[in-house]
């Protein structure tokens, strides 16, 4: 029958287990991954099972990186999600977060716009590291995400969005990000988006400041096409800070409302 | 007519600009849809509301 080792197809013996696979393909993997899940039993094996064979401590071979990368996804989301192409406005607090899930997914392409530097007051929210203060952001996430899962595709605009240029950066895309700070661009994005590119799916934020409850933010279905993340209420402002938790939390509904886009599932 | 999924009674012959003023919203802030289409920024001074319209209203806020 046939199986997948390290999402290579292989055909196995009926009746054969994923311990025993294991023993005849690589003895010394001491994690054996089951279709998206460790298994510390044996298992015998079906036709289509996934098994991924890992020995800590071992770094792999780059033929089979990608594929133990992903190996403890659900099975079937990897194929999917590295045909999407999504396009995120803006990373800071929101993008930043939302660029780094996507890549960990192992996305087929990114395209990051931004025109900004890295400041040290993003640090507390924005997945930058010390050592990119100063560096332009585009430039930044191209090296995090490197090193997170180099088989995404990174196209990188550092320009500065509005309501003449949107459409032409975003045309290619799949789906739309909308990862901004400034509620006037966030308008004119959506706007752009729903009137110009209405089959295109936007996926939005609005509220996420401060250490309010985690449970006032949500992902609401609206318009049709337009997915808005947020409590909707709690703005940065003097005297409310934006902070990492309750920013993750947000750019992490975005995040997964993008792959479930991907998966098919429309609602929320 | 029925705002964000509430009846109110608003006034008849609002421009869409009158109806944010009403409502306290920046139209820079907004995305406005009027049974089922979206409304562009330069068309709030001149579409008018009627009774019956189902208007939604999204209200955009900083931080992110």
């Amino acid at each position: 029958m046939q199986i997948f080792i390290n999402e290579k197809p292989q055909v196995v013996e009926q009746g054969s287990t994923a311990f025993g696979v294991r023993d005849n393909v690589k003895k010394d993997a001491d994690v054996v991954v089951y279709n998206g899940f460790i298994i510390k039993e044996d298992m015998a094996l079906k036709e289509n099972d996934r098994l991924v064979l890992i020995k800590r401590g071992e770094m792999p071979k780059q033929e089979d990186l990608e594929a133990l990368l992903v190996s403890r996804h659900t099975p079937g989301v990897h194929q999917k999600v590295k045909q999407a192409k999504v396009g995120i406005a803006g990373l800071g607090g929101l993008g930043s977060n939302i660029a780094i899930s996507l890549a960990r997914l192992g996305i087929g392409k990114l395209l990051l716009v931004d025109f900004d530097v890295v400041e040290p007051s993003n640090l507390n929210r924005q997945q930058y590291f010390v050592k990119h203060i100063g560096m332009e952001k585009t430039e930044a996430m191209k090296d995090l995400i490197s090193q997170i899962n180099p088989f995404v595709e990174i196209e990188t605009k550092n320009i500065y969005l509005d309501p003449s240029n949107m459409e032409e950066v975003f045309k290619d895309v799949d789906i739309i990000v909308e990862a901004f700070d400034n509620p006037k661009c966030k308008a004119d994005l959506v706007n752009v988006t729903l009137s110009k590119m209405p089959q295109k799916p936007i996926v939005c934020a609005s509220g996420m400041a401060g250490y309010f409850s985690n449970n006032e933010i949500t992902t609401q279905r609206l318009m049709k096409n337009m997915y808005l993340i947020g409590d909707r209420v709690n703005e940065a402002k003097p005297g409310c800070g934006l902070m990492a938790p309750r920013v993750a939390i947000a750019a992490n509904h975005q995040a997964n409302t993008v792959l479930r886009l991907i998966l098919g599932e429309k609602e929320v | 007519m029925i705002i964000n999924g509430k009846e109110m009674n608003i006034g008849d012959g609002l421009t869409i600009t009158q109806l944010l003023e009403k409502l306290n919203l920046s139209k820079d802030k907004v995305v406005v849809e009027v049974n089922y289409e979206i409304v562009e920024k330069y068309a709030y001074d001149e579409r008018i509301l009627s009774n019956g319209d189902k208007v939604e209203i999204v209200s955009f806020i900083g931080g992110g």
